[in-house]
């Protein structure tokens, strides 16, 4: 038993189709007989990998010129659906992203149903999708359904599922067009900005070294920099000191923030809060190093190092040097 | 100009208790707090109405139980006067459903301008902030890092995945501030007495015309079929440094071939 159809939010950058997007279409792939995406831009540039990885259609708004992605793709999946223009997926998947919960949290008041959030596996049961969301730092595992008619919209956490290309021939293009948006339409985006950061990105990163609260000063940041950039890794940190204004938002790791499962994570000063554990425990290897023996880390680390990470980072990093 | 801040009462994360074996969510029978996502959103309109010369901070917030203590502290903060929807039917409520209170709530207030964190830290949907926006027919920018307003429009660098952008928004909207981008402010041992007396508008449903099947248990549009728990990592090896524990993640490393 499979379901008859599954729409994916296709989000696409430069490189192209989005790592997130293609880790949906695996999913979708599995539990759905047809699988089609919608996106806020231009479908046509994206047609032949979505086609590669199974999607038989993508329908596209074409260039929303600045309007906002969230309310202009809802509007128009909105439209389309009960215009009757297009049949009515059984479910939506959109990742758990800036633009994937606008989409999702407007798409929901129109079309009058609920949305489960951060789910990272999805399964048919019967004839309809359930799916799994970690509470407590990843401790529980929670099992929920949608009682309400359909279609059922689903936030997806990244890296919950592995791209797979099947080869397909590009997917159709079909025009998505976004209706007049009224008084929810006003926001407009006038300009762009785009933070260069060195190295890997966090969430491709096969290292990650991530920093807490235990680095005591700002400044003791540069140890985690230091290590990362030795080892080729990518810079992390914890919530705390996020919050605290140490280092940018973009760097966080955690239940608010990215999911990473590198090959290792390297924590360094971090307690191991529910909140971050969520973030980083799928990782293959995880060391830790913490002055606090109890510290909850220590439960989740396959190599623990109780001591203080401003005496153990230096040593490491020049260690490494020249290796 | 008038702000709204959406703020959820929340149980202790440090402490969090334990889900309800009979319904499978979190038990909010326990003492609530302020969920510290949302004292960046009550600072940010603080901020504003600073810069802006005149205006108040009016606090939205709804328990299934009387719990006030959350909305002190936000109120100890600077914040003027608070709505509290508190009723026995919202437990149990979806994102939609929480949403509709809330925006039902906020409409009577006709703010300019109303702010929310992106998500809470307990059940962090991370929808309600735009489907309060939906609900209400207002604009929305979410993951804001700053704020300015300047007449009726709102100028809002917002978090991207690339880095930002920078959006133009006319008032009133919703606006979802992004945790850690403003320091919020230690409430003063005057603001703590001060929060004390301030207005706290104690509402149930019925008086924003919500019926209870519309929230909690019954108006939600799904439900949790099952609790497990998780598969627990083996747990690995323990070093205690004694200024040589770096040599052993070194071998770590090499012996994982990632250097």
């Amino acid at each position: 038993m499979t379901l008859d159809k599954i729409w994916v939010f296709c989000e696409a950058g430069d490189d192209g189709v989005a790592t997130i997007t293609l880790e949906m279409l695996a999913k979708a792939r599995e539990v759905a007989g047809t699988v089609e995406v919608f996106c806020g831009g231009d479908g046509a540039a994206c047609a032949a990998e979505l086609g590669d990885h199974g999607v038989t259609a993508v329908y596209a708004t074409g260039d929303l010129d600045g309007r906002m992605k969230g309310v202009s793709v809802a509007s128009a999946v909105a439209a389309a659906i009960s215009g009757g223009s297009v049949a009515a997926p059984d479910a939506i998947l959109l990742g758990t992203t800036y633009d994937g919960r606008d989409v999702a949290a407007r798409l929901s008041v129109k079309l009058d149903v609920s949305v489960l959030s951060n789910v990272v596996d999805l399964r048919l049961d019967g004839d309809r999708l359930v799916g799994v969301e970690p509470v407590f730092g990843g401790t529980l595992n929670v099992t929920s359904r949608f009682t309400s008619s359909g279609p059922d919209i689903w936030l997806v956490r990244p890296k919950s599922f592995e791209p797979a290309a099947v080869g397909g021939s590009p997917a159709e293009v079909v025009d998505l067009p976004v209706p007049d948006l009224g008084s929810t339409g006003g926001a407009v985006v006038r300009d762009r900005f785009t933070e260069e950061s060195e190295g890997p990105k966090l969430d491709e990163a096969a290292i990650v070294v991530s920093g807490g609260r235990g680095l005591g000063a700002a400044e003791a940041y540069s140890l985690i920099e230091g290590l990362a950039k030795q080892l080729g890794a990518a810079p992390g940190a914890s919530r705390a000191i996020v919050d605290a204004g140490w280092v940018p938002y973009s760097y966080q790791v955690g239940q608010t923030g990215k999911v990473v499962k590198p090959t290792v994570y390297i924590a360094c000063g971090i307690s191991g809060a529910t909140q971050h554990l969520v973030g980083m425990k799928g990782s293959k290897n995880i060391i830790a190093i913490n002055k606090d023996s109890e510290a909850p880390i220590f439960a989740v680390a396959d190599l623990g190092i109780v001591g203080d990470v401003h005496k153990v980072l230096p040593k490491l990093t020049e260690a490494l040097e020249g290796r | 100009m008038k702000v709204v801040v959406c703020v959820k009462q929340i149980p202790d994360p440090a402490d969090p208790g334990a889900l309800d074996p009979e319904t499978k969510t979190l038990r909010r029978n326990v003492k609530l707090i302020l969920d510290e996502s949302d004292s960046y959103g009550v600072e940010m309109a603080l901020q504003l109405v600073d810069a802006a010369g005149e205006g108040s901070v009016h606090l939205v917030s709804m328990v299934p139980n009387d719990e006030v203590s959350g909305l002190r502290t936000a109120l100890a903060m600077g914040a003027d006067s608070a709505t509290l929807i508190s009723d026995e039917a919202l437990a149990g409520s979806d994102a939609l459903g929480t949403s509709r209170v809330l925006a039902a709530a906020i409409e009577r207030t006709e703010p300019d301008l109303v702010l929310a964190a992106t998500e809470s830290s307990d059940g962090y949907t991370g929808v309600v902030p735009a489907q309060v926006a939906e609900l209400l027919g207002l604009p929305s920018v979410t993951f804001a890092k700053e704020i300015a307003v300047e007449g009726s429009t709102a100028t809002v660098r917002r978090q991207t995945e690339a880095g930002a952008d920078l959006v133009e928004c006319p008032l009133p909207a919703v606006v979802s501030v992004t945790a850690g981008v403003v320091e919020p402010r230690y409430p003063s041992f005057r603001g703590i007495m001060q929060a004390k007396n301030k207005p706290v508008d104690q509402l149930r449903i019925a008086d924003l015309g919500i019926a209870a099947e519309q929230v909690g248990w019954a108006g939600a549009g799904q439900e949790i079929t099952d609790v497990a728990e998780a598969p627990e990592r083996a747990a690995g090896e323990v070093v205690v440094d004694e200024g040589d524990a770096h040599e052993r993640i070194v071998a770590f490393l090499d012996e994982l071939k990632v250097i």
